[in-house]
């Protein structure tokens, strides 16, 4: 059964429409990647998910419930969590604190400070510097560290690649693993294709707001992602 | 020796200006909102003391322990209702609609309490002094009044530096919409910033109307030293409100020992030369609040 499931979810911002009726379904446990161009709608695809933008009700299903227009705030409490593209760390806040805030909600479950830091040992050591000076990597790291205190069922993760070095992604794709490992169902938005492909068991490409491709990577030719990609 | 018991007054009078700004400068941290009703609310607050002492024979003391928390649900019911509502269109919104309170209250004040210069009278403390030796001599009540901003100062400081409610005021300060998607409540949390602030200023306006006389139209000045205090001494810092507060009531009781009718002029112009030269405060921001 799916964990998420969403129907012809339109998101308008003002008068410009961003999504004309996405539908896609996530299984429980399962990894999802959204791949797609610039402006091709994946980053408000996620912030419509996680409450940050105005959607209608019938468009979202979480398990089994109708969420569409419920605030990010109560969509945290049920377990849906972004980690948000540009890594948002609270700049007021030591890293420690930006990890502590990530469980504000408080939902019971496997992580706690103890293990993120164990995923992440480069945080431990700069645990009470303000989050904002750390590396970008690290502060990748944090966003993700801070977003699985909250013990997320459904994780949305948003372009955690974005101006790293290869080498730190491959590291963030790792954590990805154990999270996955854990049973976390995953849902990622990512520009690195390849990296993606390697790493999803389904796959949806946006491009210009609607769904253009969904598979299995494994059964997808290069043809056509790039077909759905760029457009024929 | 005149002159350094002016200063010893005006550091206490400090106190006091730092308790009226700390609320404001709370909410505006949390949410950017400028509550131009602030002054308003603390004289509302010392009127309601007036009316628990008169009906319920509380002395104005006592009557903390009931008007702070009524102060604080208003101020949480304010902000959920009407407040909220306001929020995430720029800052002038806010502005006018607070104003209007501020006319709102003052009005309803002058109604019910008419024009008259009201005072609280807590029984012989507020003449009491303590003799520092050498001819010098503070008063109880400035003494306590300086006490409490202090240790509410740092009651709040442990309280945004070390509690989850705490850490989500910075956090929402920082960036309320990614403070929102780690699963803070920002209505319910601007709420209860309100309340605080409320409840702070409500001791504020007591202790006030123990100090000395006020009547309804008292708020605005309160307003203005609270703004005084907060650019003085940097916003975003609470120690720097304590020591905005307390330059603030210095330049006043200096001024005031120069001539009487000087004091409020002096403090006015010593808050306009650090506009001046130092335009982001004597403590300059910086973004953590510890």
């Amino acid at each position: 059964m799916s964990l998420l499931r969403v129907r012809e979810l339109s998101v308008f911002y003002g008068n410009f429409q961003a999504l004309f009726g996405v539908s896609l379904d996530v299984r429980e446990r399962e990894t999802v990647a959204v791949i797609g161009a610039n402006g091709a709608g994946k980053t408000t695809l996620l912030r419509a998910l996680a409450g940050a933008l105005p959607v209608a009700r019938e468009a979202v299903e979480f398990d089994g419930r109708a969420l569409g227009g419920h605030p990010a705030h109560a969509l945290v409490e049920l377990g849906i969590v972004l980690v948000p593209e540009g890594r948002k760390i609270f700049p007021s806040l030591s890293v420690e604190e930006n990890l502590l805030l990530g469980r504000y909600r408080e939902r019971p479950g496997a992580w706690t400070l103890e293990r993120v830091y164990q995923l992440f040992p480069r945080l431990v050591e700069r645990c009470h510097q303000p989050g904002t000076n750390l590396s970008g990597g690290a502060q990748q790291m944090l966003a993700i560290g801070r977003g699985l205190m909250a013990n997320p069922r459904l994780l949305l993760v948003d372009e955690i690649s974005l101006g790293l070095a290869p080498l730190i992604v491959k590291d963030l794709y790792r954590v990805l693993q154990t999270v996955r490992s854990e049973g976390t169902t995953l849902l990622i938005v990512e520009q690195d294709v390849s990296q993606v492909l390697a790493f999803a068991e389904r796959v949806v490409c946006l491009r210009k707001g609607a769904v253009a491709l969904e598979g299995e990577p494994a059964r997808l030719t290069r043809e056509q992602i790039s077909a759905a990609y760029f457009g024929a | 020796m005149a002159w350094l018991d002016s200063i010893v007054q005006g550091i206490l009078l400090g106190g006091l200006y730092a308790l009226f700004a700390t609320g404001l400068s709370l909410i505006f941290g949390v949410m950017r909102l400028v509550n131009l009703a602030h002054g308003d609310f603390s004289i509302l607050a010392a009127f309601l003391a007036v009316v628990s002492v008169q009906q319920l024979g509380l002395s104005p003391l006592l009557s903390l322990a009931l008007v702070v928390p009524v102060m604080a649900g208003a101020g949480y019911v304010l902000q959920r209702l009407l407040l909220n509502r306001l929020l995430g269109r720029g800052i002038l919104p806010a502005v006018l609609v607070t104003f209007g309170f501020s006319v709102v209250i003052q009005n309803a004040l002058l109604e019910i309490f008419s024009a008259d210069s009201h005072r609280l009278d807590p029984g012989g403390i507020e003449t009491a002094s303590l003799a520092l030796g050498g001819g010098l001599a503070v008063g109880w009540f400035p003494l306590l009044t300086f006490a409490v901003a202090v240790l509410l100062l740092v009651a709040l400081q442990l309280f945004i530096g070390r509690t989850a409610v705490g850490r989500a005021f910075r956090a929402a300060s920082d960036d309320g919409e990614t403070a929102a998607l780690m699963g803070v409540d920002n209505r319910t949390l601007y709420g209860l910033a309100m309340a605080l602030s409320l409840a702070i200023v409500a001791v504020a306006g007591i202790f006030l109307g123990i100090r000395t006389t006020f009547a309804f139209s008292s708020g605005p000045d309160r307003l203005l030293y609270a703004f005084e205090a907060v650019i003085i001494g940097g916003l975003g810092s609470l120690w720097g409100t304590l020591v905005g507060g307390v330059v603030l009531g210095v330049a006043q009781t200096l001024g005031a020992r120069v001539s009487p009718g000087w004091g409020v002029l002096t403090g006015h112009l010593v808050f306009l030369a650090v506009l001046l030269l130092r335009p982001a405060g004597l403590f300059a921001p910086s973004r953590r609040q510890d």
